[in-house]
């Protein structure tokens, strides 16, 4: 069984985190009945024996002693990380597992890269290090933060190539939130811009998630919800969208339940590789089947369904209409119309009591209505996984290797430009030690190629399928 | 004489456990049709090729398994051992913590020679603990990474260590419309190593299988548990006990010798697909029955018209008739309508079975011109019934019927190859375009040598 380490950075990144290590030990506690310690949960924790007063040696088996998550929490202001450190979570994390400063990096990602990279690279190699000396076989990082800040978008992509460099077969999946429209930090497209170049150049896979599409999501379920329609039918238990239950008594802060789904996707990420299921898949099968082409590794992804459908015996409708969903630009993590773009490739993890025929009635129904490229007419992969989300009796998640990326990145190139050309702020990154005005020109032109791939790909959209004329044998 | 099963990756050890299971519950079948000496005889043959005894009386199968990640090895040898009727050896499995992400090249070059002794060493294990040994069964999917690429090391390897056994690989034809990406990938480079390192390939279509579930046994929601049941049946009727010759009472020795010699006449042709008939529910077979006329009828139309079950024969294919002038060679571009035979073995357990009148499978026009049909046709027989099926009848035949998938495989992955898409996944751990475009020309000659087979 292989372990996965979260590296959560930055105020974004550790919220979420923290949403998600919540979630992770409520689905365990739901799955594992007995309390024994099993390769499911050593996928994200560790056990220890806190009455050892040494470097808490992890143990291996038996009875559940006291679960650590495998994290390291980073952050340049002290308020996030304490409050979690004072909150009911905070005999899951290792106190040794954790680097703060007091400052901050005032939204400035050349402060989060430059400053803050060089002064604790040390610190962060020796953590990481840590945390992986404690796995048996460490498959994948996963990276949360967001673009727009400082700390997050700077120090958390200063990470990427400290964790390239270290652990090179190790996965490097970065959960990145990107800025929306009314993003209130000034120079958030400057920052976006700035760590998308260390993306593309370090990371293996990305998942895009946008502040507003989560907002649109949380508030079209709170308005179904209140308004009565599905009654009886939504278990408010849900844990998908709800906070009861869980370990950390926050009061409902805005962020919660969008942060919750984020969670949520990186949960469903990795359960076929936790639980048992008749069609496995691991992480490194997301990457091999994801990206064709290695520039190509952005993924947009949906989740559904939002809210618990009723009960057991679910009609085949149901279950189609979760498939359906998956595909509507309303379930999209991101502002993006799959539908309406071209697919590279398609991965649908899906979890509960789903078999392979309806998998695979609801692919055929579904297919005719979406492109996929020449090449790839039938880049489908398929995953069925037993355990399904606690609250819910099935769930689906769709990986999508498709162009509609492109517009986000088109957007963000151009809110860059209109502050670049007026030079604004940019003094504040360029007297940062180490920052050079060529990094921005570098960055520009990182994403503006990156983006004629997805055009290259778009113009092939109405072209005929070429047909390529086959190798002829003697006979 | 005994059979070693070596089960890789996922799809390779959920097969392998319904294949033993299958083959245990039909010889602890209430025999009815034969005698209780004769059932013990079939029993006794069925527990010698697949099993061994240990002391506590309980059977162990005659298997290995080996996979990269060990949630689907566990699940397996918990679901034998729970059942308390057989079980796999306690050290008969080989496991690493990570798969192989879906990438042949990494079980090819990666973990094949990282853990060549280790596997090596089990199947030797296993080897020793035969009397005698026929060969092996490598059980594998094409569209996975462990499966297909450790698969392809591992039967090379097997060539090397046990040149003087046979190798049948029993092969898992991905679904058409994707369960893995790089699929076709996967399956051209698996099919060409195997081309070279085995002695024959039997290969079972998902596609194919999961309409037999579908309109022959009527499941509503299929699920790749049904599918694999399916399978073991097929494959079940094929390999268990029959007698070595007409007239004879002594169960045949050594099936697999007697296969490959019946349907391997030469290396070029080596893919060999199986028709089972009748297959249906188990509820609606207590009302069912059947005729050997009627059975072998629809049997010899499935071959012919290329049909995988017997729901929607196209009954108006028909044979050439011989004596015509031929009318060039098919195209393999163009539909092939008849199936043209290289080799056929047919198989018939049950009640009546002296009475089952074959005739009809020895037409020399169903066979091209190398071999005389009573060369190109075999047939085995057992009065003692298989499974709940009062009469059942199989066809192993080495004929065009895989041509059409094999090119529409084999054209899909040259249109992905042509846009070096996924080709960064496999030249990172050591391939080369070179390795891609020899499995290509390989296959091709073998689409090319299976669509110019004529009368």
């Amino acid at each position: 069984m292989t372990q996965s380490v979260v590296v959560q950075v930055g105020q974004c990144g550790n919220q979420i985190g923290c949403c998600f290590w919540d979630l992770a030990l409520r689905e365990h506690a739901a799955v594992n009945q007995k309390g024994i310690y099993d390769d499911a949960i050593s996928n994200f924790f560790r056990n220890v024996d806190t009455r050892v007063v040494s470097d808490g040696d992890s143990i291996s088996k038996g009875r559940i002693s006291s679960l650590k998550a495998r994290a390291v929490l980073i952050d340049m202001e002290e308020g996030v990380v304490n409050e979690i450190l004072q909150g009911p979570l905070r005999d899951v994390f290792d106190s040794k597992q954790l680097i703060t400063d007091i400052s901050g990096s005032g939204n400035n990602w050349a402060v989060g890269h430059k400053v803050f990279g060089s002064l604790y690279q040390e610190q962060i190699l020796e953590k990481l290090r840590k945390s992986a000396e404690h796995c048996d076989c460490l498959q994948c990082f996963f990276i949360i933060h967001s673009m727009g800040g400082g700390t997050g978008s700077g120090l958390g992509t200063f990470l990427l190539k400290v964790l390239e460099d270290e652990f090179p077969e190790v996965y490097r999946f970065v959960t990145a939130v990107y800025p929306s429209n009314e993003d209130d930090v000034i120079t958030s497209p400057y920052n976006s811009m700035l760590a998308m170049k260390e993306l593309n150049e370090h990371a293996d896979c990305v998942l895009p998630i946008d502040n507003q599409s989560l907002f649109d999501i949380i508030s079209k379920i709170d308005l179904v919800v209140n308004s009565g329609k599905l009654g009886t039918t939504v278990k408010p238990k849900s844990l998908v969208t709800s906070n009861v239950g869980t370990v950390t008594k926050r009061h409902k802060k805005p962020f919660d339940a969008m942060n919750n789904i984020v969670a949520n996707l990186l949960l469903s990420l990795t359960s076929s590789a936790r639980f048992e299921g008749s069609l496995n898949m691991d992480l490194n099968e997301i990457s091999m089947n994801l990206v064709p082409f290695p520039q190509l590794h952005y993924l947009v992804s949906s989740l559904t369904p939002l809210y618990t459908l009723a009960d057991v015996n679910i009609p085949p409708r149901r279950l189609d209409q979760m498939f359906s969903d998956a595909f509507s630009k309303d379930h999209q993590l991101i502002q993006a119309d799959p539908r309406h773009s071209l697919y590279l490739a398609c991965a649908l993890i899906v979890r509960g009591n789903v078999q392979i025929s309806d998998l695979r009635r609801n692919i055929e129904r579904l297919k005719p209505a979406l492109q996929f490229v020449s090449w790839n007419q039938e880049g489908w992969k398929t995953s069925l996984c037993s355990v399904p989300p606690v609250g819910h009796s099935h769930s689906l998640l769709a990986l999508a290797n498709n162009t509609c990326v492109k517009p986000t990145f088109m957007e963000l190139r151009e809110r860059f430009m209109r502050l670049y050309k007026k030079k604004a702020h940019l003094h504040h990154y360029l007297q940062v030690d180490g920052m050079e005005e060529s990094a921005f020109a570098e960055a520009v032109s990182s994403l503006s190629a990156l983006i004629q791939e997805y055009n290259e790909l778009d113009a092939t959209k109405s072209m005929p399928v070429p047909d390529v004329p086959r190798l002829s044998v003697a006979m | 004489m005994s059979i070693v099963t070596v089960q890789l990756g996922q799809c390779g050890n959920q097969i392998g456990f319904e294949v033993f299971d299958a083959l245990f519950r039909d010889t602890q079948c209430s025999p009815g049709l034969c005698s209780k000496r004769e059932n013990e005889a079939y029993q006794a043959s069925c527990k010698e090729r697949f099993f061994r005894e240990e002391e506590n009386g309980v059977p162990v199968a005659r298997a290995v398994l080996v996979d990269m990640e060990p949630k689907v090895i566990n699940q397996t040898l918990s679901k034998a051992g729970q059942s308390g009727r057989w079980k796999y050896g306690q050290h008969a499995c080989f496991c690493q913590r990570q798969g192989s992400g879906n990438n042949w090249a990494y079980g090819y070059s990666v973990h094949g020679p990282k853990h060549e002794e280790s596997i090596m060493n089990l199947i030797q294990k296993e080897v020793e603990k035969c009397d005698s040994l026929s060969g092996f069964f490598i059980i594998m999917s094409m569209a996975g990474g462990t499966g297909s690429g450790l698969g392809a090391f591992v039967t090379q390897k097997l060539q090397d260590q046990y040149s003087s056994s046979l190798k049948m690989n029993q092969i898992i034809w991905p679904y058409r419309t994707g369960e893995v990406i790089v699929q076709n990938y996967n399956s051209i480079l698996t099919l060409s190593h195997l081309y070279r390192s085995s002695d024959a390939l039997l290969i079972h279509e998902n596609d194919a299988v999961h309409k037999i579930c579908a309109k022959q046994m009527n499941i509503k929601q299929i699920s790749f548990r049904d599918l694999n049941q399916v399978l073991a049946h097929q494959l079940g009727n094929v390999f268990q006990p029959t007698y070595s010759e007409d007239g004879s009472s002594h169960y045949r020795r050594d099936p697999l010798g007697d296969l490959m010699e019946h349907l391997v006449p030469h290396p070029e042709f080596k893919m060999l697909g199986v028709r089972n008939i009748p297959q249906m529910s188990e509820n609606f077979l207590a009302y069912s029955t059947f005729t050997w006329p009627g059975l072998l009828k629809h049997l010899r139309q499935m071959l012919i018209s290329g049909a995988k079950m017997e729901e929607g024969i196209d009954w108006q294919v028909r044979p050439p008739f011989s004596g015509l002038p031929p009318l060039g060679k098919m195209s393999v571009h163009k539909d092939l309508h008849f199936n043209t035979s290289i080799a056929n073995l047919v198989i018939l357990r049950g009640k009546d079975v002296q009475s089952a009148d074959v005739e009809g499978f020895k037409d020399p026009a169903l066979y091209t011109s190398w071999l005389e049909p009573v060369h190109a046709f075999s047939m085995w027989k057992t009065p003692r019934a298989f499974d709940k099926y009062e009469k059942s009848a199989a066809l192993v035949s080495n004929s065009q019927l895989l041509v059409k998938p094999l090119d529409m495989l084999v054209g899909k992955a040259w249109n992905m190859f042509a846009s070096k898409a996924y080709i960064h996944q496999y030249t990172r751990f050591g391939m080369e375009e070179e390795d891609f475009l020899d499995s290509f020309t390989l296959l091709e000659q073998v689409v090319a040598s299976y669509g110019s087979l004529g009368p």
